[in-house]
Formats: C-alpha cells, structure tokens, sequence
C-alpha cells in the first residue's frame, strides 16, 4: 500500500473504516445482517396480526396453524411445515428476531456491567483495583450458567406467590433471561476495559487535564472511556453471537423462550425430535440451523472485521 | 505458599456458593413432591416432609445436608427416592468426565495444530482453509452438529450408534459434537497467539543468530503463543460443562448433567445443590491447575 499525501491527513478512524470495508468477509456479513433486520423487521407487518388470514403466497403467521403437517419444502410453504401444520419460514423468522433481540439487549446488560466494573477497577486502582478483579476472577471459575438455569426455573413460581398477573409472567420471565444472560457475560468485557484503562490514565491528555482542574467523573468520562470504544465495540459485537448461543442452549433444554412463541434454539430443539429412523423430516432440522449458523457466522465476520480495522498495528503496517 | 492460600480459599467459597444455590431453591415456592402421581392425603404428606426434615427451619435443613456432605453423604434424591445421590453421582460423573475429557482432548488435539498451521502459513492456502474452517466451528453449536451427525451418520449410513452408552464407538459422535466448538475456539487463539509471538524480538534474535525455523517455531515460539490457549482453559471447561447438557441430552447419556437441568425443575433440592458443588469443585481445582500451568509456562509469571 503506498502511502499517498490524502492518506496521511486522514484521521486514524477514516483509515480503520476504508480497512473495514475493503474486508471482504466482513463486508458481507454486514449486507447479511442489515438483510436479516430488515427481514425480521418488514415480516410482522406483512403476515399481519390476524392468525387465520394467509396474507400472502407464502407469508404465513408464525402462529396460524394449517390444514398440512410436515409438508415437504416447496408452494405456499417455502421451508415446509412443523408438526402443527405452521409454516417453517416464518417461524424462522420469528425466531431470529427473538434470538437477535436477546443477544442484543444480553450484551448491553454486559457492556454496562462490564464497563462500569472495569472502569471503576482500572481507575481507582490500588487495593479497590485488586478486590474487584479478584471477584472477577472468582465469578470466571463459577459455574454462573447453572445460576441462571436455577433462576429462570425458580422463576415462574417466586412471580405466583407475588400475585404478579398471569399476563406479565411470561414478559418478566423474558427480561430475567435478558438480565441473566447479560449478567454471566460481563466478565471479559470488565477485564478488557480495566487493562485500557489501567494503561490510559498515567497518559499526559489525563495529567493536562486533571492539573486544568477536571474532576475524576469527568476525565473517565470524557476522557478516558472516549478512548477505550474502539475494544468495547469489537468485544461487544462478539459478545452478541455468544449470547445468541446461550440463548439457543437454554432455549434448546426447554429453559429459554417457551412456546408458542419460537426462538432458533427451540426450534433445532423440535426438528431433533423428528429425526428418527422411520421418517426424517429433514427440515425442520436442516433450516433453522441455517438460520442460526447463518447468523453467528454473520455476526463473527463483522466483529473478525472490526477487530482487524481498529487494531493499532495495522494502522502502523499500511494505511 | 500462593497454592496453597488459593485451596485454602476454596473452602469458604464453596460454603457461600452452596448456601445461595439452597436458598433460592427452598426458597422457591414448589415442592419436590407436587408431581407425585397419586394426591397424597395431608397426612401422609407430613410424614413425607418430617422423613426428609422438609418442616423443619431453612439453616436447619441446610446444616443436615452439609453434615451429610461432610461425611461422604449426599442425602437422598427427594424425586428418585429409592436412589440417594451419591449412588446417583457414582454411576453418571465418570461417564460425564470421560466425555468432557474426550472432547478437551480433541479441542486441543485439533485447535492447537490448526491454529499453529495457519499462523505460520499466514496468507497462503494454508491458512485461509484453516481459518474457515476455525471460524464455521465457532459458528456451529454442538445443538446444531448434534442432530446433523445423528441424521447422517447415525440414521442414514448407520454408521454410529446414536443412544446411550457401550462401545468405544459410541462416545464417537458426543465427542465431535462437544468438541468441535471448543477446537475452533482454541484454534483462533493459537494463531493468534502465535502470530504476536513471531513478531517478538526474542523471535527475531534467535532467527539472528541462526536457530534453525524448525526449533524457533517449536522451542521458542510455541511455548509463548500457547499462553492464550491456556488461560482459555478455565472458561473453556465452563463452556464445556453447558455444552455436555445438550450432548447428554441428545444422545441420552446417562451422565450427571441431565439431572441437572431436571434437578432444578422438580425442586429436587439435595441433588441439585449437590450437583451445583460437585461442579463448582471441579471448576475451581480446574482453575487452579490452569493457573498452575500458566506459572510453568509463563517466565514473567512468578506466583511462589
């Protein structure tokens, strides 16, 4: 790569932007993704509110049961039907949206929790420093997981004797996975922010500025935090996938999103059941799958990419 | 002395971590006899719970079973009453152990020369056919690979069996399905690993004076790029555990991991707090031995 006199003026983020996009793979998990949300966003206003109506010739309700189960792939059914006659394709769908919006929400419970930890820690230093990360080290050896299995199945019946309404426990029991997904995955994050942190604020710009007078919440705020986003954003794009994963294990041992309601994990839960020797309904199996390997893998090139354009040694090695 | 302060440690850790696991399933409302097949007559449920010290106060019940534990004696299972849970223990953690180790095994067996494969060849066939595949491992859970190997190998060609526990051959499927995840994930931390160290000066210098690659790469390098590998150690076998649910549940293995997950649905208290200690045992001591290595291997790193 030569360098030319423009490139030299362009501003680090300029330069890490053009590296991203000349990544192939990462360009293209992008268009995957921002095809996946648009999908995911547009197919609840196409298939309509009403369960029995077929809007569409093969938009179909999540939910609306049909006439045909275990229709093979092909017609109105474009990925076959389940079990109950419900259309595979939008039940995929539904499922990836529920599966996105967990991994979303689960990694910004664990982007708060982790900056917040890690800041603090890498800050304040000393003994404060010491006792924080060595509570991070205890909760990395726990088996936190089995916590969040033992929570949600405890769940539903700490809610009854509440007298919560019957209608807001699937909801609550819905933001407790958000909750405790996020609450298990905020350990590295925490490390990761603390160790920037730890390193920027013996920099001369924190010196300048706290002998200008700025207190300690405005130069972490300001100052320091501004300069560790390029690794949070890396490290929380991967953190989704691994939520989405959680998610799908939880959701694939009957813990996660209970049904009717479809998330990919339960999804793959339901098509293993009809693998067996007399028939293979080999769809319902194969397509969700898809969809899930589809969008981790999405999701990975973005993050590989992100990684890759704002690493500082690149910036060094070529423009 | 470091070690030995760390065990030490480990005794009031998982003190607290039984005591929170009991308390929120006594806690909850659900007893483990509400699915009993006949309804009981309100006596002969009283006796139930006075049998299993169930009316008595919380700490109280929660210091019978630790003094059971004390002497080797996990106390009996509240929902499979003719067993007690050590007998149940017994005869699933080596069949769960044996799984988790067979697919460490084959995560590092396979990540570990991958990801050195592709980071020596970095930029040549080499490694854009091992970082795919790395990357597809990640991208494939063992609740994906399960069923697909079932359907292909098992159902299909029948070349595997699919259930249960026997032969040799049937631990061929739970291992590749645990550990296919795991290699990936270690193969990428060992190319790059191994890409930081070949740019170290120490590298350079060797190279300098003329070590032959092969030793370099071996000797020298290999021994630092693999300190990724074995820091992942730790959150690997966390992972792991998660991933063996699945597996012991696809493949009905009669392992420990399934009571697990059933354990805490029926409220069936002394095994599953039993079950959260025995896990949290083998985390911690494999933590520690983790941490022990990383001071083996690790020059900058003097714990003593």
């Amino acid at each position: 790569m030569v360098m030319d006199g423009t490139a030299q003026q362009d501003s680090p983020n300029k330069r890490a932007w053009r590296r991203f996009w000349r990544n192939r793979l990462a360009v293209l998990g992008s268009i995957a993704l921002v095809l996946l949300l648009a999908l995911v966003i547009v197919w609840p206003f196409l298939a309509g509110s009403d369960v029995t109506a077929s809007p569409g010739d093969f938009i179909h309700h999540p939910d609306a049961h049909g006439e045909t189960p275990f229709a093979e792939p092909g017609g109105a059914h474009l990925f076959g039907t389940d079990i109950h006659g419900r259309d595979l394709l939008s039940r995929i769908v539904a499922g990836t949206r529920i599966s996105l919006i967990v991994g979303a929400v689960g990694a910004i419970v664990s982007l708060v929790i982790g900056v917040f930890w890690g800041a603090v820690a890498g800050y304040t230093g000393g003994r404060t420093d010491s006792l924080m990360m060595r509570v991070v080290d205890i909760l990395y050896s726990l088996p936190s997981i089995i916590f969040v299995i033992v929570l949600i199945t405890t769940l539903h019946g700490f809610l009854e004797r509440w007298g919560v309404s019957s209608d807001w426990i699937p909801r609550l029991k819905f933001i407790a996975l958000f909750a405790g997904l996020g609450a298990v995955s905020w350990l590295t994050m925490a490390r990761i922010v603390r160790g920037q942190v730890l390193s920027l604020r013996t920099r001369q710009f924190v010196e300048a500025s706290r002998a200008l007078g700025a207190g300690d919440a405005h130069i972490l705020l300001r100052h320091i935090l501004p300069n560790t986003a390029g690794i949070i954003i890396v490290y929380l794009t991967l953190t989704v996938p691994a939520i989405i994963l959680y998610e799908s294990f939880l959701s694939y041992l009957g813990l996660g999103i209970q049904p009717p309601q479809a998330s990919l994990g339960s999804l793959i839960a339901d098509g293993s059941l009809q693998i067996n020797p007399i028939r293979i309904y080999w769809w319902l199996l194969v397509f969700p799958a898809l969809a899930l390997v589809g969008t981790l893998l999405a999701l990975n090139f973005i993050g590989d990419g992100l990684r890759d354009a704002l690493d500082p040694k690149a910036d060094r090695n070529a423009g | 002395m470091y070690f030995f302060r760390r065990t030490l440690f480990l005794i009031p850790l998982l003190l607290v971590i039984s005591m929170v696991a009991f308390t929120l399933v006594r806690m909850a409302p659900g007893g483990p006899f509400d699915k009993e097949r006949a309804p009981a007559s309100p006596e002969i449920e009283r006796n139930l719970k006075a049998k299993y010290h169930l009316d008595k106060p919380l700490p109280v019940q929660y210091a019978i079973w630790l003094g059971g534990v004390l002497r080797g004696d996990f106390g009996p299972s509240l929902k499979y009453r003719s067993h007690n849970v050590t007998d149940i223990i017994a005869s699933g953690l080596p069949i769960t152990l044996v799984l988790g180790g067979l697919a460490f095994a084959f995560a590092l067996g396979v990540g570990i020369p991958l990801g050195f494969i592709t980071a020596v060849k970095k930029g040549h066939w080499e490694d854009h056919v091992g970082g795919t595949l790395a990357i597809l491992g990640i991208c494939i859970p063992a609740l994906v690979v399960g069923p697909i190997l079932v359907m292909f190998f098992g159902v299909r060609w029948k070349l595997f069996p699919v259930a249960l526990i026997g032969t040799p051959m049937h631990l061929v499927l739970p291992t590749v399905t645990l550990g296919l995840f795991f290699a990936g994930r270690v193969a990428r931390l060992m190319r790059e690993g191994m890409l930081g160290v070949l740019d170290a000066e120490f590298i350079t210098a060797a190279r300098s004076k003329g070590v032959p690659e092969r030793d370099i790469l071996l000797r020298h390098a290999f021994r630092t790029a693999v300190l990724p590998v074995v820091s992942y150690g730790g959150p690997l076998l966390a992972d792991l555990m998660i991933g063996s649910f699945v597996v012991e549940q696809l493949f009905r293995i009669p392992g420990i991991g399934v009571f697990l997950v059933s354990s805490s649905l029926n409220r069936d208290y002394t095994m599953l707090v039993s079950l959260v200690l025995l896990y949290a045992v083998v985390l911690l001591v494999a933590n520690l031995l983790v941490d022990f290595a990383y001071g083996l291997l690790d020059p900058r790193v003097k714990l003593a």
